[in-house]
């Protein structure tokens, strides 16, 4: 979807501000939402693509301004609420009413955090050949889909050069809506800055996106 | 809406700010209903405040700094080669390391969320996260990096990869001059964090 999420290219934000010796979190209800997004999705409630599409959903006038774990924070109650996890009283009065419904998995244990410290792996077999190879030329598809995607705006309609073939991986578009891991061809694709950003751009400037062949047809 | 969080205040003579409340009812609820164990999260929370964090990606760059063979084999495949590393964490699928040279400096951003090598780095800090950093980076690297300080010669090219799959990349900066016979660990301590963002580079010798 085009939300305020897609930030490449926009701006008015203000310059960078780098925070010396930052703390891993800066009060410590954020580390509860981090490890409660963590135990949930090692328990099967949601997917990666699941929780980005439902950040991605929260209004954009509140995402603009919350900070990161605060989103976190309304997604997952957004997310525990719309899968009938919690109900929606639950969350209001801070007390559990009704019994839980069976998760796929049972709850992540503090002696066996390994399957969530350890990144999964998102490459699934091949069930096609790649459409391309590294150094063929192409083009971005200009798509707008009103669901969850992972091309970038300022990456839509440019032409490109596919620079590696990264894998067979599971396509989050189709992912976040939970129709399964079904995955896609993924490559590295570098657009010259000229190409995204017109002639004024930064001459020395090249932007690589990770693309999925759904979003790619030949140049 | 900005104005119904007030994280600032405390209203109604409550302590805790209206987020805490709701991360508070939110974390109740769930373990209640048997969904989460908080001993499970004390250890997430503990492993990232105390294990995982630059110190795993700066063991790697230094091993690639006087190890060839290393370095051609963590370019090649860096999960692969890192899993070859005892005494590092282990790096979960799709890591690509990508090598500074005197010709093209590296920079990662993630503008759609936050991607960020976690493994490697820990958990990315909030200028990485926050919109001045996503919207810009891709568009005026270089106004970005001189906000860390960072000025770069006028013809080097720069990469800036923009993490929206799976993939996850690290910067493999080059190794300082005047480091000739330095070890491994003292190596190490010159990487630091944002010179495998590319936001920065690794400390100078001379200031150690």
């Amino acid at each position: 979807m085009n939300g305020i999420h897609d930030l490449g290219g926009m701006d008015g934000f203000g310059p960078v501000e780098p925070e010396p010796d930052e703390p891993a979190f800066h009060a410590a209800w954020e580390g509860r939402v981090m490890a409660i997004n963590r135990a949930m999705g090692a328990a099967g409630a949601w997917n990666i693509d699941m929780a980005r599409d439902a950040r991605e959903r929260l209004p954009a006038a509140f995402a603009i301004t919350a900070s990161y774990y605060q989103r976190w924070e309304r997604a997952m109650e957004n997310q525990v609420v719309g899968a009938g996890l919690v109900a929606a009283d639950e969350l209001a009065s801070g007390h559990a009413r009704t019994p839980a419904k069976l998760l796929p998995r049972p709850p992540l244990r503090a002696d066996k955090l390994d399957p969530v410290m350890t990144r999964g792996s998102f490459a699934r077999q091949a069930a096609k050949e790649p459409r391309f190879r590294a150094g063929d030329r192409v083009r971005t598809k200009n798509i707008n889909p009103e669901t969850h995607t992972r091309l970038p705006r300022y990456a839509r309609n440019h032409p490109g050069i596919v620079e590696r073939v990264q894998g067979y991986h599971v396509f989050p578009d189709r992912s976040a809506l939970g129709q399964g891991d079904a995955a896609e061809w993924l490559y590295t694709v570098v657009f010259d800055a000229t190409e995204l950003w017109g002639a004024d751009a930064d001459p020395t400037l090249k932007v690589s996106i990770e693309a999925f062949e759904p979003y790619l047809e030949k140049a | 809406m900005a104005g119904h969080d007030h994280d600032h205040h405390h209203e109604h003579g409550s302590e805790l700010s209206e987020t805490e409340l709701r991360v508070r009812a939110l974390e109740t609820v769930l373990t209640e209903k048997g969904y989460v164990d908080p001993a499970a999260l004390d250890a997430i929370v503990e492993a990232y405040q105390t294990r995982i964090g630059p110190r795993n990606g700066a063991a790697v760059v230094a091993r690639a700094w006087v190890d060839p063979a290393f370095r051609q084999a963590l370019l090649d495949d860096a999960t692969k080669a890192i899993g070859t590393l005892g005494h590092v964490s282990a790096v979960g699928d799709h890591l690509v390391a990508v090598a500074n040279t005197l010709e093209r400096h590296n920079v990662i951003v993630c503008t759609l969320c936050s991607c960020y090598p976690w493994e490697m780095l820990g958990l990315p800090p909030v200028w990485y996260k926050a919109a001045p950093y996503r919207s810009r980076v891709v568009k005026d690297p270089r106004g970005v990096l001189a906000d860390f300080g960072l000025r770069l010669p006028e013809t080097t090219e720069i990469r800036v990869w923009d993490s929206t799959a799976e993939t996850r990349f690290l910067v493999l900066p080059m190794r300082p001059e005047g480091t000739d016979g330095w070890s491994e660990a003292e190596l190490a301590e010159l990487v630091t964090r944002d010179s495998m963002i590319g936001t920065g580079l690794p400390a100078s010798p001379s200031a150690k």
